[in-house]
């Protein structure tokens, strides 16, 4: 006996066959490993806050104002008088860096399991074209309220491009529109924000998991578990990923949602980290805010602009040093050559340099928050010394032992001391 | 499909004639969004030269107009810091103004048409941000040595009287001069001057 939903059901399957063959595809006959730990809850959370801020953004965008003269008005009104809007611009304010977060600690556990690896190059590939598009989308976001410090920050990354040799005031006419960050900025980063870079993001997140899928998804022991498989052809270690990891993923959801309440409802500035104080005063464009610094996603990057002196009259070595520590990621996969995967079975070199490279990482972070001042200056004079401000000569090094965790992995993962890998997960 | 081993060379060549228009029209047809991008010409037209009037702006005070919503520094500059430029030519990086961030009538000492008038584009070479005033009483904030002139909030870069940048500041040019002309001996016309008139 059919019931009636189940002839709905084979009504459409008979018609679109392929709607259940993805769900098999991609979720009840996809085949996870068995061992997927902690590190493996920020890909669905990051899904996750990508749909809350499209959501989210939707209900903003039907009260904002695109105009220079009515945005930070717009989005007062929005906190003030729009009926939940308040909410809803806090949700898209805590969504925006937790998207950061929950992405920093994706791309941490490709670190950590060598997720990056042979055959998933591409997976990783996409995966930083996903982090490069966000860094896009949150700047042009970042410049919409239209505060002070929308409104300088968008002053000092737009002139980033205006540093680029010969085509350098050009580029970053065209990209404002106007001699300065004005109206016209802020309309086309608001046609950006809203349509563009979010379809690009869309594409990118299927081609993300469509290249995962097609590859299978790599696990803390860094063993391919298609290697062994049962009568039936599947994974002896594997598990399909529905139920199993819906079920756990659902799991970090709540906990994820419940830290994301949190803040959104009791620290939605999170200490001048998330929402910047200078941001609630209207943009000036006569007036530079005594202390301007990115939020804090970009602010590593920002460290090393910052930390790079100028040569021959032009700010552009830094520039093309920033833009250089980003893009090195896209070849992490061949710079890799240890014969193992996991950091389960590597040496102390890479340990150390993985720790090395977070802990600088974070430093730049922080540094690029506060003044070149923070800590204070050196109390000698001496030829080499351009500045005295110690954060500066930190933020130096600290951008050297970046780019080196990068230049020397060649050598230094091809050298280390590893452990034998089993040949099935250890659970 | 037997007798078609070997490519047909003739529907080759036509594949690749017709890539080759295909791609060259879609090219054109990415013009018109390009060039949607560039300045309108509401947006050229308020970069128009504005006059202002300097009959106001008393010694050592510094007046701020708008140009192109850029703010445009002007300040009678008194003798004593007419001699603090003079003073800090070995401590600043391009004393002779050899990079090319003024017109020709302001590559001299002062970076000025008339030695006391200090016409500049008060946006910081490095990164865009607005320098401030600091006097040669600042000597508390600026260490023993400052000369007065402008501090940049932002990276600390450091200017003196004549917008030339001290060595050592992240900032890598001397302070944009912008084309300016004297209308009458308290008018100025500040974006064109007589070099540009009527081109």
């Amino acid at each position: 006996m059919v019931s009636r939903l189940e002839a709905l059901w084979g009504w459409f399957d008979a018609r679109m066959p392929s709607l259940a063959e993805q769900w098999r595809i991609h979720a009840s006959e996809y085949y996870a490993p068995k061992n997927f730990n902690f590190w493996y809850y920020f890909g669905s959370l990051a899904l996750l806050v990508l749909v809350i801020q499209i959501v989210s953004g939707i209900f903003l965008t039907m009260n904002y104002k695109p105009d220079a003269s009515l945005a930070f008005g717009s989005v007062e009104y929005i906190m003030r008088d729009v009926p939940g809007g308040w909410i809803l611009r806090y949700i898209h304010s805590t969504g925006a860096s937790a998207f950061f977060i929950v992405v920093y600690l994706h791309m941490f556990r490709g670190l950590l399991y060598g997720s990056y690896r042979q055959p998933r190059e591409l997976v990783w590939i996409f995966g930083v074209l996903i982090y490069l598009t966000l860094m896009g989308e949150a700047f042009f976001g970042y410049l919409l309220p239209w505060g002070q410090m929308s409104y300088w920050g968008a002053q000092v990354i737009v002139n980033l491009f205006g540093t680029v040799p010969f085509i350098g005031p050009d580029l970053a006419l065209w990209i404002r529109g106007d001699y300065v960050v004005s109206d016209a900025t802020l309309n086309r980063f608001f046609a950006l924000h809203v349509i563009a870079f979010p379809l690009v993001l869309l594409g990118l997140v299927v081609a993300h998991l469509l290249a995962l899928h097609d590859v299978g998804s790599n696990n803390p022991d860094g063993v391919e578990i298609k290697k062994l498989k049962d009568a039936n052809g599947h994974p002896l270690d594997g598990i399909p990923f529905h139920p199993y990891y819906t079920v756990k993923d659902i799991m970090g959801a709540v906990v994820f949602l419940a830290i994301f309440c949190f803040v959104m409802f009791f620290v939605p500035e999170v200490s001048g980290y998330f929402l910047e104080y200078n941001n609630f005063i209207p943009a000036d464009p006569l007036k530079t805010p005594p202390h301007i610094a990115p939020v804090w996603y970009f602010t590593p990057y920002y460290s090393i602009v910052r930390a790079v002196p100028p040569l021959f009259h032009s700010q552009f070595p830094g520039v093309l040093a920033m833009g250089i520590a980003t893009l090195i990621l896209f070849f992490l996969p061949w710079l890799d050559r240890s014969p193992v995967k996991s950091i389960r079975y590597r040496g102390t070199l890479y340990k150390s340099a993985l720790a090395g490279f977070v802990l600088v990482f974070l430093v730049l972070g922080y540094l690029g928050t506060e003044p070149t001042t923070v800590w204070g200056q050196f109390g000698f004079d001496a030829f080499f010394l351009d500045t005295k401000d110690v954060a500066t000569w930190v933020a130096r090094l600290g951008t050297v032992l970046y780019f080196l965790f990068f230049i020397l992995m060649p050598w230094y993962t091809a050298r280390d001391a590893v452990k034998p890998v089993p040949e099935r997960l250890t659970v | 499909m037997n007798e078609q081993e070997k490519p047909d060379k003739t529907r080759r060549r036509l594949i690749v004639a017709t890539s080759a228009v295909g791609g060259a029209a879609s090219l054109g047809a990415a013009v018109p969004f390009v060039i949607s991008m560039w300045p309108s010409e509401r947006a050229r037209a308020a970069g128009a030269p504005v006059e202002i009037d300097v009959s106001n702006v008393g010694p050592g005070e510094l007046a701020v107009f708008e140009w192109r919503g850029k703010p445009v520094w002007v300040m009678k500059r008194t003798q004593e810091m007419l001699d603090a430029i003079k003073q800090v030519d070995a401590r600043v990086s391009d004393p002779k103004s050899e990079v090319d961030q003024q017109p020709a009538y302001a590559k001299n000492e002062y970076r000025s048409a008339k030695p006391e008038l200090m016409v500049l584009v008060g946006i910081c070479t490095h990164l865009g941000c607005s320098p401030q005033l600091k006097s040669a009483e600042a000597k508390a904030e600026m260490g023993g040595d400052w000369a007065g002139g402008f501090y940049c909030p932002c990276h600390g870069s450091k200017f003196d009287f004549a917008g030339r940048v001290y060595k050592g500041s992240p900032a890598p040019t001397n302070l944009e001069v912008p084309p300016y002309a004297y209308l009458s001996e308290t008018t100025l016309v500040i974006g064109e001057d007589k070099e540009q008139k009527g081109a």
